[in-house]
């Protein structure tokens, strides 16, 4: 599965690991990942992550 | 000790009491060529609060200028509005020594203060929270990447006093403690330098930060920040750097970095600067031999081109390049156009990274990158002036 990373601070969206801490459970892929979802480290929104080539 | 090191008042109950640093020249790869303060500062409320701390080795003057308010082990609670260690370098044995009832830090610091100093018992604040100090309020504003994830402002209200850890700050050592004792030119250039290398790769959180603050309608009539003097003459001045510096809007300035092993690359560099100022740029070329990375980017701050010039050694780029590059792409500098150029011997790798390394910058590139074998001779030279007037043109468009 695609993963995203955050341009604020690098974060990096697995989706296998999904963000269980903020309610995104393991396996959940990106285009689910709720849209108010936020950067679990800087707080940036969806809108700021690029897809990780 | 305590007549020795004294507190300076910064407000009714809030008192400066942290420590100056005259010797301090590298800043984990920033040159502080004026040396730095690490600002820590005592509340004077029922519950006496101190809001972050010192880097370690000067624990005993931030104490001394503590103990000259109040007995230290009166301090209830301490705020941690930043963990990087020139902030809290000190505070386990700061806890230990004064065993304050609370420490508060934002939710990532208290992750990374127990990252740090393994230890525990920090309690979190959330965005927007208040704790009653007695008499004060304290009001967190979380900062996040501003320019650690943990990082928060904290705000009393009583005393419209915002403490601003890191934002608004500079490295600039001095007894003064206060933006009016002290030259406004100097004031911009070390605030302008400490954006540059600290704020810039987050110039898109600093606009929505500043325009949370104004959206808060906090009064503020003081800033504190954890390095540098306190702003309390000119406020609308330091805000509006920041909103101009976040930006980012290209001004027609050129830098040109290089280096340089015999002199050719430096020749080309110096002809690309005839065309950039003929062109109505401001230039400044910079032989990065004998500049630091840190004064590379404050100049890249606000400018509309960026042209890096490196000779090939062993295939590949001269050090010193490698590192100017490496370091600006970090720094996220927005906006700029510029080229790559550099004499060779043989092989002649370097200007192509030099390339690459603009591209991977975003930089836009204008027309060829000019790549000399040896020494330029005067068509080279004619190629170089005439890159430069090309860079100039595109910056005049950009700028508008």
């Amino acid at each position: 599965m695609q993963k995203y990373q955050c341009d604020v601070c690098g974060y990096v969206y697995d989706p296998a690991a999904g963000d269980p801490d903020n309610g995104v459970a393991a396996g959940t892929k990106w285009e689910d990942v709720p849209a108010d979802w936020v950067c679990p480290v800087c707080g940036a929104g969806k809108g700021d992550f690029s897809p990780v080539s | 000790m305590a007549e020795i090191y004294r507190a300076v008042k910064v407000s009714d109950r809030a008192w400066w009491v942290g420590a100056v640093d005259w010797a301090v020249r590298d800043f984990h790869g920033y040159r502080t060529e004026r040396g730095t303060t690490y600002n820590a500062y005592l509340v004077m409320a029922d519950k006496v609060t101190l809001v972050d701390t010192v880097k370690a080795p000067f624990r005993d003057e931030m104490m001394s200028r503590v103990a000259s308010v109040v007995e230290p082990r009166k301090i209830k609670y301490i705020i941690s509005n930043h963990s990087e260690m020139d902030h809290s370098g000190c505070l386990p044995e700061v806890i230990d020594a004064i065993k304050p009832e609370k420490v508060f830090a934002s939710e990532m610091g208290t992750k990374a203060l127990a990252e740090h100093f393994h230890m525990g018992g920090v309690t979190a604040v959330k965005d927007g929270g208040k704790v009653d100090l007695g008499g004060v309020t304290a009001q967190f504003m979380e900062t996040r990447m501003l320019h650690w994830p943990d990082s928060m402002f904290t705000y009393l209200g009583e005393e419209k006093l915002l403490f601003s850890q890191d934002g608004f700050g500079m490295h600039l050592a001095s007894n003064e403690r206060f933006d009016d004792e002290l030259d406004g030119a100097l004031l911009e250039h070390e605030a302008a330098k400490y954006y540059a290398n600290i704020i810039l790769p987050y110039s898109a959180l600093v606009t929505k930060l500043l325009e949370k603050v104004a959206a808060a309608g906090l009064d503020i009539r003081t800033i504190a920040p954890d390095h540098g003097p306190i702003w309390r003459r000119d406020l609308d001045k330091i805000l509006g750097l920041y909103a101009k510096w976040a930006a980012q809007r290209p001004t027609k300035k050129a830098v040109v970095v290089y280096d340089t092993m015999w002199g050719s690359t430096a020749k080309m560099a110096r002809a690309i600067g005839e065309g950039l100022s003929d062109g109505g740029m401001h230039v400044k070329i910079l032989p990065m031999g004998s500049n630091h990375r840190s004064d590379a980017a404050t100049e890249v701050l606000c400018a509309g081109a960026l042209v890096a010039g490196s000779p090939t050694i062993n295939n590949g780029m001269f050090p010193t390049m490698a590192d100017t590059l490496n370091y600006l792409k970090g720094l996220k500098p927005k906006n700029l156009a510029g080229q790559a150029f550099g004499s060779y011997g043989w092989s002649g790798e370097s200007v192509g990274h030099v390339a690459e390394a603009l591209a991977s910058m975003d930089v836009e590139l204008v027309g060829e990158a000019v790549k000399v074998k040896y020494v330029p001779d005067e068509a080279a030279l004619g190629r170089c002036r005439k890159l430069g007037a090309d860079i100039a043109e595109k910056v005049k468009e950009n700028a508008g």
